[in-house]
């Protein structure tokens, strides 16, 4: 079976500032896989390649097996309709939420189905409901996001990407932006779906989390991918220089285990 | 003061002032759909990065802010069918020149608007597979004019009292009528004084509205 996703040789380039440096990847059905990597070593903006919020400076994406785009004379070439089709193929959650303001919980999620998808009215209430409740906030779903924690908000802009039934999940720091105390729900969550066989990328400076939920570790140093392997062997035993540096300025500060019966 | 009012000229002729103001209110009205419509246009034009949409808007925009409304109407009534092969009526011209200018600030108060909304937003909207009108009218736009409401309710009542220039080419509205009614009852004051009354009357309500929306705006957020 071709994997869901395929990234070949990608260049992403800010003006003269060359962000991704050649990323090759594959990512199988089902499969989980963190990117790990200092601040600016570009995982942000290779999740955001993958779904043309950004658009790749060379390189080539396969979805599903299929290129995404035309090639012409080594170049590829992207339609606007084409990339539109594909990122509703892709779901996406943000640092930010970046939930609706103006919508409801269950209106935020079924929005995507209605609008994007075209169901009809029962069909978009089945994803809206089943998916709030999958983030266990079925019964929020008639408040505004204004009225929700940062974690609860989180996890209704999990349930709106997971309303598009996408065939890979990209996560963008999500807990980033959260309160320590409500960090863990969110993690949750994403943990729920990884176990439910949902193919993830995730982007997250939560190295327990990635060392429990990832099939696979990467780690990003300068817009190339420095290492990769199982969580234990990119975690544990880290082969290259610059993680280990990272890992070591993760762990400056430790606490015991806290013991909590 | 011996000079003794007289309004008696207002309510005889009181069929043909309604007249007028039913025309002031379909050419306000006119005026303010097409404005607020084709603003919008315009208004996302301004907004774009594309020099090719922005660069012809911010033109367009700023032609209609910087000359008056009152020349604007004459110049489509006297101008226009010297350099277009074809004659326009007092109504059409009117509803150009007004309806123009209207497009040029109403654009000004979209391009504010969509630019108050975060760029997460969009984002989130194409993020989902969304097309850029789909993000604009499910994301942007029901956010956006929430904020820009009261902007243009005030551009609503400016729109209604510059219908009264429309009276310089003989459009029949209210003023064009209290202006004829006047010459031949010779009662310029009272007849005056009654379209003023009548403006009054339509639009003070219309701000003290404007005024609570605002006020229960701010103390929601």
């Amino acid at each position: 079976m071709s994997p869901v996703l395929r990234l070949e040789g990608l260049h992403k380039s800010f003006d003269n500032l060359e962000v991704l440096k050649g990323i090759d990847l594959e990512v199988a059905r089902g499969e989980v896989v963190v990117l790990l990597g200092a601040s600016g070593s570009g995982k942000s903006t290779m999740l955001r390649c993958i779904n043309f919020m950004e658009m790749p400076t060379a390189g080539r994406i396969h979805f599903d097996g299929d290129l995404v785009g035309r090639e012409r004379n080594g170049r590829v070439q992207y339609k606007e309709e084409e990339l539109t089709r594909l990122r509703a193929r892709v779901g996406m959650v943000f640092q930010q939420f970046n939930l609706f303001p103006h919508m409801t919980a269950l209106q935020n999620v079924m929005e995507g189905p209605r609008t994007v998808l075209r169901c009809d009215a029962r069909e978009c209430q089945r994803r809206g409901e089943t998916y709030l409740n999958k983030v266990g906030l079925g019964w929020k779903a008639n408040d505004y996001p204004a009225r929700l924690s940062g974690g609860q908000q989180q996890r209704v802009a999990i349930a709106r990407a997971l309303a598009m039934e996408p065939e890979i999940m990209l996560f963008d720091e999500a807990t980033s932006a959260l309160d320590p105390e409500l960090v863990g729900e969110v993690l949750e969550t994403m943990k729920g779906l990884a176990e439910e066989g949902k193919t993830m990328l995730i982007v997250t400076h939560e190295l327990g989390f990635a060392y429990t939920v990832a099939d696979r570790v990467l780690f990003l140093s300068e817009g190339r991918i420095l290492e990769q392997g199982t969580p234990s062997e990119v975690l544990t035993y880290p082969k290259q220089q610059g993680t280990k540096n990272f890992l070591r300025g993760h762990g400056t500060f430790r606490l015991p285990e806290p013991q909590i019966d | 003061m011996d000079y003794r009012w007289d309004f008696s000229a207002v309510l005889v002729n009181r069929a043909l002032l309604l007249e007028g103001l039913q025309n002031t209110l379909i050419l306000g009205t006119t005026c303010l759909a097409l404005g607020l419509f084709f603003g919008l246009f315009v208004g996302a034009a301004r907004y774009s990065a594309n020099r090719w949409l922005h660069d012809p808007a911010s033109v367009f925009v700023e032609v209609f802010r910087n000359t008056p409304v009152l020349v604007q109407i004459m110049w489509f009534f006297f101008a226009f069918p010297i350099i277009a092969p074809f004659q326009i009526n007092a109504f059409t011209a009117a509803t150009l020149g007004l309806t123009l200018n209207t497009v040029a600030f109403s654009s000004e108060i979209y391009r504010a608007g969509l630019q108050s909304i975060a760029r997460g937003q969009w984002e989130a909207g194409k993020a989902l597979g969304m097309t850029y009108w789909q993000q604009m009218r499910r994301v942007i736009l029901p956010q956006a004019i929430r904020r820009m409401l009261p902007a243009f309710m005030n551009r609503a009542v400016e729109l209604f009292k510059m219908t009264s220039l429309a009276s310089v080419i003989a459009y029949g509205e209210l003023m064009h009528k209290a202006k004829v009614i006047s010459t031949i009852a010779f009662n310029p004051i009272e007849m005056y004084t009654a379209v003023a009354l009548i403006f009054f009357a339509i639009l003070f309500p219309a701000t003290v509205l404007v005024r609570r929306f605002e006020t229960s705006r701010n103390v929601r957020s």
